[in-house]
């Protein structure tokens, strides 16, 4: 892990407009991300958890401009993304790409599994011809399969054999980020570990940056050097993944970390779970100040007034939190 | 008991990865598998491509042709010359039924075959674009919609005129609006898939999500649809032809047949019902074929 950033983003903003009514036009707003900033290191891998809902998929497909941010800028490289011309565009497609969730969904059932892997050399204009087959032949035996696999439909394989089709598509253009969101969580357990290490291999041998985004906090934990915890569109907490596991600081993540089963019964009957009252506030109307006060146990009066910015604990534990 | 740590060695590793040994199959031969098991839709098939044989074949066997009349013949019931008797003006009707069949056809195929082409580019367009211009065409093919299939055919062939060249655009337009709705409603619920947003950030560009992604995947559902036009164009024909709005004499339709052959039931009763049950095979066909490529292209439909 080198210590050059190779993603910026500050403040990056997403909101949906939901247009209501037909005489009265209300313009109301999914707040799905509201302002998040962190910095990716070459080489790192960042983890980015929270529960469902909380805009962690937005703020992915926001940093790869699949949505135009509503604010805000993303800095691949020192270069503002959502500023870029299209033709600029393609060649930051080259070096940032995306794994997706859903191994089903995420590949097209009328195509052959190498022209899925090959659209990607195709695009760019890689390679043609026999040089193209060679490649897709390539990237299907890194990630695990082999080349006989490339004539084949995608339903004809497993869930696991499907992310790593996925994975050789992202892998085809040689990028140097890749947002991975949450590749493993439609994935049985025995399959997630076996990604989740193919793509530790492929982080040290082709020196990948990741962006993780999961909800399962022990596997990225495993994954991630450091880890955000977002909460409602927005980040909570960032640190170090051991120093999070050690010390959360913002309610919200001790409450999470209370919610990871310990496998030991004894342990795990005797300890107290912090549990968290209601359910996350709508998205469309998020409360004042700190969007997690609501269902805080730690509440008080300042925190319905002003929005905690994230601030340094020391040694870069950032949190953002009245109390701490 | 527990076994010491030296009693075991590794297994060492043949295969690098897994192989899948089933031959590979796509998704058209799945479907033409699964087709073929469908008895009633094989049956239907089988009917249908007799059916073609006898309008398209059948004439070269026939003494007769559909206009010149026998006035000595007129009325003559089925016999070994006339199998299917002859009409009032003595003309053959086993041989204008061929005819008939061929325009009765060419009308299911050649009207389907304008509205597929209206209603992908126009069901397309709406869905992928999305947004106001979607809900524009939207608003438009409400309105189309809101007039009664009937009614808006049959003002549209007294303004145009009869003939089997209006015929063709008054069922190709009238038919694009149900397929401009379906390759929509296919189109809206694919273009967010994870698949689509993959090509995205592939860079892909909008034709190539269009024809490469979207369309492909919506194949199935425009066949399907399709083959359940058919007979409704070819039935709609029928109607047309029946109350005096369709094809002119002297071509023949079979639609023509049953209303000529209306006149003359309580005495001549084989004028109506060789016609009418040609149309009524044709329609169960074409329905039995539909029926089992929906089954075939989409196996969650099946019992």
């Amino acid at each position: 892990m080198s210590n050059e950033v190779i993603l910026e983003v500050n403040n990056l903003v997403k909101h949906f407009p939901i247009n209501e009514g037909f005489l009265s036009r209300e313009n109301k707003k999914v707040h799905a991300v509201n302002g998040i900033s962190f910095k990716l290191h070459q080489g790192e891998t960042l983890g980015l958890v929270g529960e469902s809902g909380c805009g962690k998929s937005t703020a992915g497909r926001t940093i790869i401009r699949l949505y135009e941010a509503t604010s805000g800028e993303a800095k691949f490289m020192g270069r503002n993304i959502y500023d870029l011309s299209k033709k600029e565009m393609m060649t930051v497609r080259r070096d940032m790409q995306m794994i997706f969730q859903d191994p089903y969904a995420s590949l097209n059932p009328r195509m052959t599994v190498g022209d899925i892997i090959g659209e990607a050399l195709d695009i760019h204009h890689l390679a043609s011809g026999q040089k193209r087959t060679n490649r897709i032949y390539e990237l299907l035996e890194t990630v695990g399969l082999n080349s006989e696999h490339a004539n084949r439909f995608p339903h004809e394989f497993s869930g696991g054999q499907r992310q790593r089709i996925g994975i050789a598509r992202a892998l085809a253009v040689n990028p140097k980020l890749i947002i991975c969101d949450e590749p493993i969580s439609a994935l049985d357990v025995s399959i997630q570990a076996q990604i989740v290490n193919m793509l530790e291999e492929l982080q040290e041998q082709l020196g990948l940056t990741y962006l993780f985004i999961a909800h399962d906090l022990s596997m990225v934990k495993h994954i991630s050097h450091r880890i955000a915890v977002m909460y409602l569109g927005r980040i909570v907490e960032i640190t170090t993944s051991q120093d999070l596991y050690d010390h959360p600081m913002h309610p919200y993540t001790q409450a999470l970390l209370s919610a990871i089963p310990i496998p030991d019964p004894d342990v795990e009957l005797k300890r107290s779970r912090i549990v968290l009252e209601g359910g996350v506030p709508s998205p469309i109307d998020p409360p004042s100040g700190c969007y997690f006060r609501t269902r805080c146990p730690k509440a008080q009066q300042q925190c319905a007034q002003t929005t905690p910015e994230l601030k340094d604990c020391g040694n870069g534990h950032l949190v953002a939190c009245h109390l701490v | 008991m527990s076994l010491p740590l030296d009693s075991f060695t590794p297994l060492q590793r043949t295969q690098k990865t897994d192989a899948i040994n089933r031959p590979s199959t796509t998704l058209w031969q799945d479907a033409r598998r699964r087709f073929k098991k469908n008895p009633l839709a094989m049956g239907g098939l089988i009917v249908l491509i007799l059916i073609c044989l006898f309008g398209f074949v059948g004439p070269f066997f026939s003494h007769f042709n559909y206009y010149s009349n026998d006035l000595s013949h007129t009325l003559n019931p089925p016999s070994w010359v006339h199998p299917f008797g002859t009409d009032e003006l003595g003309r053959d009707i086993l041989t204008r039924a061929m005819y008939g069949t061929q325009i009765s056809l060419a009308i299911g195929f050649g009207s389907v075959l304008i509205n597929l082409t209206i209603g992908i580019i126009y069901g397309g367009i709406s869905g992928y674009v999305g947004g106001r211009i979607d809900n524009l065409m939207q608003r438009f093919i409400d309105i189309i919609f809101s007039v009664p299939d009937m009614l808006y055919v049959i003002l549209l062939m007294v303004l145009l005129g009869s003939g089997l060249r209006n015929i063709f655009i008054v069922l190709g337009i009238e038919y694009w609006v149900t397929m401009a709705r379906i390759v929509r409603g296919q189109i809206l619920t694919m273009r967010e898939q994870e698949f689509v947003l993959a090509a995205r950030t592939l860079g892909a560009s909008t034709p190539r999500i269009l024809f490469k992604h979207l369309l492909p995947n919506t194949v199935g559902q425009i066949i399907v649809v399709s083959a359940l036009q058919i007979p409704a164009a070819i039935f709609m024909e029928a109607f047309l032809s029946f109350i005096g709005l369709g094809v002119q004499p002297p071509l023949v339709s079979l639609g023509y047949m049953a209303a000529e052959g209306r006149g003359n039931i309580p005495g001549y009763a084989f004028a109506l019902i060789f016609p009418a049950a040609l149309i009524a095979i044709l329609m169960l066909a074409f329905n039995f074929i539909g029926d089992g490529l929906r089954d075939a292209f989409d196996p969650k439909m099946r019992k």
